[in-house]
């Protein structure tokens, strides 16, 4: 009797860990500080509600609240929003002691994609990757290197970066390196 | 290295953070004796044994907390936020290590 | 054609690839598998290299890590060039070169063993005594000129490489429930049954191959299966989980705080053609809920006269050698021993056809299975018995023996062999413990320090903590590997046959000898050259701890830090103190285990990566013109920009003249800027900086001065006030940071309660200083209709508004001293906003200029750099600028220490202008003022120069400096000594130009 067998199929980069690193096209950044009650006010009309939890985000459509500390976030809209976006949410929070500071400019973004994005980071990050230490939708601000980071997990293998536009050219530099020291 | 429990993210690499020296210094700028503001100025017990120390999250929540250290070990026993009371030790539970 | 010592069979090695490699130039063969000591000693070449002071012929002592002789070199061309490597770890490939060190002209033939001759003179404390003490004494010169540079050159190490390190470096951060050092069978079953529980484990070891002492063993069957057999299953099974990381080649060289470990990975070494893209070595930083120290146990050497020729080794090396490699270390041996474990290896080589020439057993008795076995084959043994000598010089020829009979020793024979096994026992390798900051505990009866409680969330299993018999290893192994993770511990019987079980506590110290104590060497730590005499000698000069001994003979002080020695070196100042060896103390163990290359803890940081360069959104623009530029901080800042033949000077005097004359362009992007919002920001101002912000109105900018606790300046910048409740703060460029945290710091801890909230918005803008009379035409047709007249917008103001369409926030400020702007805009539009500004400054004639003509501007107007014209210990009313401190405020920081007695006290230093006599010398900055043209040695400094330049626009040099009471000394003339003479000069007010200050209004 001849047994079947069903064979493994298997592609040609099985067994390597590939990521991709973009730069994100311009958005709409602000930060945000002021009280927990204020950033409920400030979720209301902008969308996103601000997570009150440590080191988490909250996502609605394109507009994100990322938690950088416990009276931070940062607000990330499209880049069309920008103007607009920024009298709309001080309108609705003239009553509330709070600060907003347009830094759309300040801060460069990263896509970092794939199965491989952690080790990148690993290379300069002293955080751990586990999805279950560093679960999706968390961010923190940390080091990557020499340079300060937001690092803010959108999706099981998807990392957003971003840093001050200055050290942008040596954060990307520094994942090229650690791509090549990648096994 | 050592591993530093944030009150606010949790346990971080002292890569993330930058030491601010002695904690519970009060500041009281109307004190009028010389002697006594030099003291608040320069002045730091600098124990072998458990320091009330601060730290701040520079890269990270940014804040600026207190921690209890013990400077043989560098066992940190407990942290907590600005303003609150050191902690007595009895009830901090287990060490961190 | 393989060496003529090789076994036909056996070993680890792949006898279908032969390689060839040189050392010193000449060719030899080996296997893939082999090392460098194993390939060499199957060709009978055992002088491996000279000792560090003596320049003794020195060949391999060990197999392992532990290896203190056999360092050498190994150059692989274009700069890729790594000495004092062991020989021992050094993997052979296809073409390997390798070459001795610390020889000339030759290994066999070798200048500085003349340093033996005057061995007398080079004891213990040598440096100490010869390099320091004699300069005071007669005949100082001579040391210091004659013998110093001579022994200097003569003794030390492999030469580092004079060229860039071509290669480079990974590092990771890792993070696991348990890393597992070592993967001997205490490692592999205490990685095997944590491993199960689905926790993350790295197992790392320093071999290319795992299995530890199961590689060496031909003997032991556990579960059934051979020893190195079952280490390959387990390694395989291992390998399989997901969840396991294994790392060979892997050194844990560090263990610090909080459970993080350091382990150096070696990616390439072992290559005959690596990628040079890929990475040499991983420097890892591990940070594990749980270690798992299993590093076995080192064995000790016998400390006997002439103990160090090539071809004396440690048995468990001539064992590993034969086992591992099929490589017969000699061909006649004698063995020397005080613990059973040596009989193994006798058993084995005699198996293995080496002749047995004797059995040297400095106890009166053994027991032991292995002594009995010995006896049972017929290999001839002596009890009680020690080597009081050897002969031969680049190869063991032959060995004196003697009966101990208490400290004397009689009965003396001569022995011809070609090679020596000596065993002093075992020294568990607690070393990472002791890093860990564990306090070791010394067991009597195993002569040993042993792991004690451990400081850190951490076990030792097997060797390491003083367990040696192979079940008991594998039964802790696999219990540490539940318990450490918490498992509910299930105990696991492993079947083990054929076990040694040696163990005993084998002998530390100095062995006893007939001959005269001045004139032996018997070696005690083999890579330093410290002799028992060394030590002996120390405890005669009366030190007592070990850690005094340690530094004073160096014992212990080398590259292999006592791996082999330290026990010895205890022992014997135990028996020369007549005190137990714990009331002497162990040296402390420190990181790294082994050495680390430097490339590997630098790892990403060199090269453009050594930090970041932070450029501003104008930096392609400038560097496109001509721009130089200056480091400050991380940032790279347009210096001054050099037209064709220009230098500095020329450029610099260019910039300036043009920027009072019609019009300059300067990049300040990088100054600080901070955005202070809240209904509390004026508040909060008003105790950070000295000034007082309340009444300063929307729209209006006011320079701030900012001092620290103690009262000294600490920062300064302008102020705008945006909205009531908004301020856009500066700062200095270099300050940015430092200014951000200290107004934190009071923000969170001090003024809690204000409503005030801090961001920095440095990055945000690229900021463009239009500067110079034509200043406001240049920028007039750019800002989309903007009323910048002087009556609408005066010097220190502010408007928000756009820029050729895209948002700005302009500021009427000079720090030039001219009528000037700063114009704001969205970083992504600086290069755009200042192309846009450079065509109009182009109807002008304006010019771009840099930093320095910036300085040269200020300097002319006297405005103070903080940090080149302040110290730390400067007062704002040493600055001048008590004007700028609000004294009705309540409190601001600093404030009260400007009541301090040393703050008010007379003849404070104060800054001032100082004018040369001659108008062409321009003063260096730094240089030390003082009150006589002549000085005498110790005359006291009024002050220094602290700012000094060449002012194009008045002609002549002008300079600024902090001098004692100097505002009371204006007209006085002071003198700068120079080498070339005192240059006199003036005391002035610190203003040189414009000195009504209309330009600035206009
Ligand atoms: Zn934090």
């Amino acid at each position: 009797m001849v047994e079947t067998v069903t064979l493994a199929r298997s592609g040609s980069l099985a067994g390597r860990r590939m990521a991709s690193v973009t730069e994100l096209a311009p958005v709409a950044r602000f930060s945000f500080r002021g009280s927990e009650a204020t950033a409920i006010k400030l979720g209301e009309a902008f969308g996103a509600r601000p997570a009150v939890e440590p080191c988490r985000s909250s996502v609605a459509g394109a507009r994100s609240a990322l938690w950088l500390g416990p009276d931070e976030w940062l607000l990330i809209a499209t880049d069309q929003d920008a103007g607009t976006l920024f009298a709309a949410l001080e309108t609705a929070l003239a009553a509330e002691p709070h600060s907003l500071v347009d830094v759309s400019h300040r801060n460069t973004g990263f896509d970092i994609v794939g199965a491989g994005g952690a080790g990148l980071l690993s290379e300069g990050c002293p955080l751990d990757f586990d999805l279950a230490a560093f679960p999706v939708g968390m961010c923190t601000q940390t080091v990557l290197g020499k340079a300060e980071i937001v690092l803010w997990r959108f999706a099981p293998l998807s990392f957003r970066l971003e840093c001050w536009r200055s050290f942008a050219p040596y954060v990307a530099d520094f994942l090229a390196q650690a791509a090549d020291n990648q096994d | 290295m050592l591993l530093i429990p944030c009150p606010y993210c949790g346990p971080r690499s002292e890569l993330e953070f930058k030491h601010a020296g002695e904690a519970h210094i009060t500041r009281e700028p109307q004190v009028a004796d010389d002697q006594a503001w030099g003291e608040f100025l320069y002045t730091r017990t600098n124990p072998k044994g458990i320091i009330a120390e601060r730290w701040r999250h520079t890269s990270g929540c940014g804040r600026f907390f207190n921690c209890l250290r013990d400077t043989v070990s560098d066992n940190i026993l407990a942290t907590y936020k600005s303003g609150e009371p050191r902690p007595s030790l009895e009830t901090s539970g287990e060490p961190s290590r | 054609m393989s060496g003529a010592l090789r076994l036909p069979r056996g070993g680890r090695i792949d006898r279908n690839q032969p390689v060839r490699f040189t050392f010193d130039g000449r060719g030899y063969d080996g296997f893939v598998g082999d090392t460098l000591a194993s390939a060499l000693l199957s060709h009978g070449v055992h002088l491996l290299g000279r000792s560090f002071k003596y320049h003794r012929p020195r060949g391999i002592l060990a197999a392992g890590a532990e290896e203190p002789n056999a360092l050498v070199t190994v150059d692989r061309g274009g700069g890729r060039w790594t000495p004092n490597l062991r020989a021992t770890q050094v993997e052979l490939y296809e073409g390997l070169v390798a070459k001795s060190q610390n020889r000339w002209p030759s290994l066999a033939f070798d200048v500085g063993a003349v340093n033996s001759l005057v061995s007398p003179m080079l004891g213990a404390g040598f440096y100490y005594k010869t390099f320091m003490g004699p300069r005071f004494v007669k005949g100082a010169k001579l040391w210091a000129d004659l013998f110093e540079p001579a022994i200097r050159r003569a003794a030390g190490l492999g030469e580092a490489s004079r060229d860039p390190d071509p290669d480079h470096y990974a590092t990771r951060f890792a993070h696991c429930e348990v890393l597992v050092v070592g993967s001997g069978p205490a490692g592999l079953a205490a990685a095997t049954s944590a491993a199960q529980s689905g926790a993350r484990v790295i197992l790392c070891d320093e071999n290319p191959v795992f299995g530890g002492s199961l590689a060496d063993d031909n003997h032991a069957v556990i579960d059934g299966m051979a020893a190195d057999a079952w280490a390959a299953a387990t390694i395989e099974a291992l390998a399989a989980r997901p969840n396991v990381t294994l790392l060979p080649r892997t050194q844990a060289f560090g263990y610090y705080n909080h459970n993080l470990i350091g382990l150096n990975q070696r990616l390439t070494d072992h290559l005959a053609q690596p990628d040079h893209r890929a990475p040499r070595e991983r420097l890892w930083q591990v940070r594990a809920k749980h270690v798992v120290l299993a590093t076995g146990a080192i064995e000790r050497p016998l400390v006997f006269p002439d103990n160090d020729r090539p071809g004396i080794m440690l048995a468990s090396a001539g064992r590993t050698f034969l086992n591992r490699f099929g490589v017969k270390p000699g061909t006649r041996v004698v063995v020397a021993t005080a613990h059973d474990s040596a009989y193994r290896a006798a058993l084995d080589l005699a198996a293995a056809g080496v002749q047995i020439v004797r059995i040297v057993d400095l106890r009166e008795s053994s027991e032991g299975a292995l002594s009995v076995a010995a006896e049972r084959a017929g290999l001839p043994i002596m009890r009680g018995a020690t080597i009081v000598g050897t002969s031969g010089t680049t190869r063991v020829r032959g060995v004196r023996i003697g009966r101990v009979s208490g400290r004397h020793v009689t009965d003396l024979e001569s022995l011809a062999c070609d090679l020596v096994l000596m065993c002093g026992g075992w020294t568990p390798s607690v070393h990472l413990f002791s890093q860990s900051r564990g306090k070791l505990a010394y067991d009597e009866g195993s002569n040993s320090f042993l792991p004690g409680t451990p400081a850190q969330d951490q076990v030792s299993i097997g060797a390491c903590a003083g367990t040696f018999g192979l079940a008991q290893i594998l039964r802790d192994g696999h219990r540490a590997g539940h318990a450490v993770i918490k498992m509910a511990v299930e105990d696991r019987d492993f079947a083990v046959v054929g076990d040694d079980e040696s163990t005993g506590a084998g002998f530390i110290g100095a062995t006893p000898h007939d001959r005269d104590p001045t004139q032996v060497k018997a070696f005690v730590d083999f890579q330093n050259d410290v002799t028992a005499k060394d030590i002996a000698l120390a405890t005669r000069e009366g030190f007592r701890s070990i850690e005094h001994i340690k530094r004073y003979t160096t014992t212990g002080m080398a590259t292999d830090q006592g791996k082999t020695s330290n026990m010895n070196a205890l022992g014997i100042a135990s028996a020369e103190l007549g005190r137990s060896v714990p009331s002497i103390g162990l040296t402390t163990f420190r990181q790294p285990y082994t050495p680390v290359t430097f490339g590997s803890f630098a790892g990403l940081s060199r090269d453009a990566l050594f930090d970041p360069v932070r450029e501003t959104a104008i930096h392609g623009w400038a560097a496109a013109h001509g721009a130089r530029f200056e480091d400050v901080g991380l940032w790279k800042r347009a210096w001054f920009f050099s037209r064709a033949g220009e230098d500095m000077h020329a450029a610099v005097n260019r910039e300036c003249q043009i920027t009072r004359e019609r019009a300059g362009l300067f990049d300040a992007s990088t100054l600080g800027k901070i955005e202070v919002v809240g209904p509390d920001a004026a508040e909060f101002l008003n105790r950070l900086y000295t000034n007082s912000w309340t009444k300063l109105g929307v729209g209006k900018c006011r320079y701030g001065l900012m001092l620290n606790e103690a009262g000294f300046i600490m920062d300064d910048g302008v102020v705008g006030r945006i909205a009531t409740d908004r301020f856009h703060v500066t700062t200095t460029t270099g300050g940015a940071p430092r200014v951000m945290a200290h107004m934190e710091d009071y923000l969170q801890t001090e003024f809690p309660d204000l409503k005030v909230w801090l961001t920095s918005t440095t990055e945000q803008w690229a900021v463009i200083a239009v500067q110079g009379p034509r200043a406001r035409e240049m920028l007039a047709p750019l800002v989309d209709g903007l009323d910048i007249s002087a009556e609408t917008m005066p010097h220190m103001s502010l408007q928000v508004g756009t820029f050729q369409g895209v948002p700005m926030r302009l500021f009427r400020v000079s720090f030039t001293g001219e009528l000037g702007f700063e114009v704001n805009v969205p970083a992504d539009y600086g290069r755009a906003a200042w192309e846009a500004l450079w065509a109009e400054g182009r109807k002008f004639d304006a010019v771009a200029y840099g930093t320095e003509a910036m300085h040269v501007m200020r300097a002319e107007k006297g405005y103070i750099i903080v940090g080149q014209d302040t110290d730390g210990t400067v007062t704002p009313d040493d600055a001048g600028m008590a004007w700028a401190v609000g004294k009705t405020k309540p409190d601001f920081v600093g404030k009260r220490s400007l009541g301090r007695p040393d703050l008010v006290a007379p003849n404070r230093k104060q800054i001032v202008g100082l004018m040369t006599d001659d108008p062409r010398t321009v003063l260096e900055e730094g240089a030390q003022i003082v009150g006589d043209p002549t000085p005498a040695r110790g005359t006291h400094a009024l002050g220094h120069v602290t700012s000094s330049y060449f002012s194009a626009v008045l002609g002549r040099s002008i300079a600024m400096a902090v001098v004692e009471g100097g505002r009371g000394r204006m007209g006085e003339t002071l003198y700068i000594p120079m080498p070339s003479g005192s240059i006199s000069a003036k005391i002035v007010k610190p203003v040189f130009y414009d000195l009504e200050g209309v330009r600035l209004n206009g």
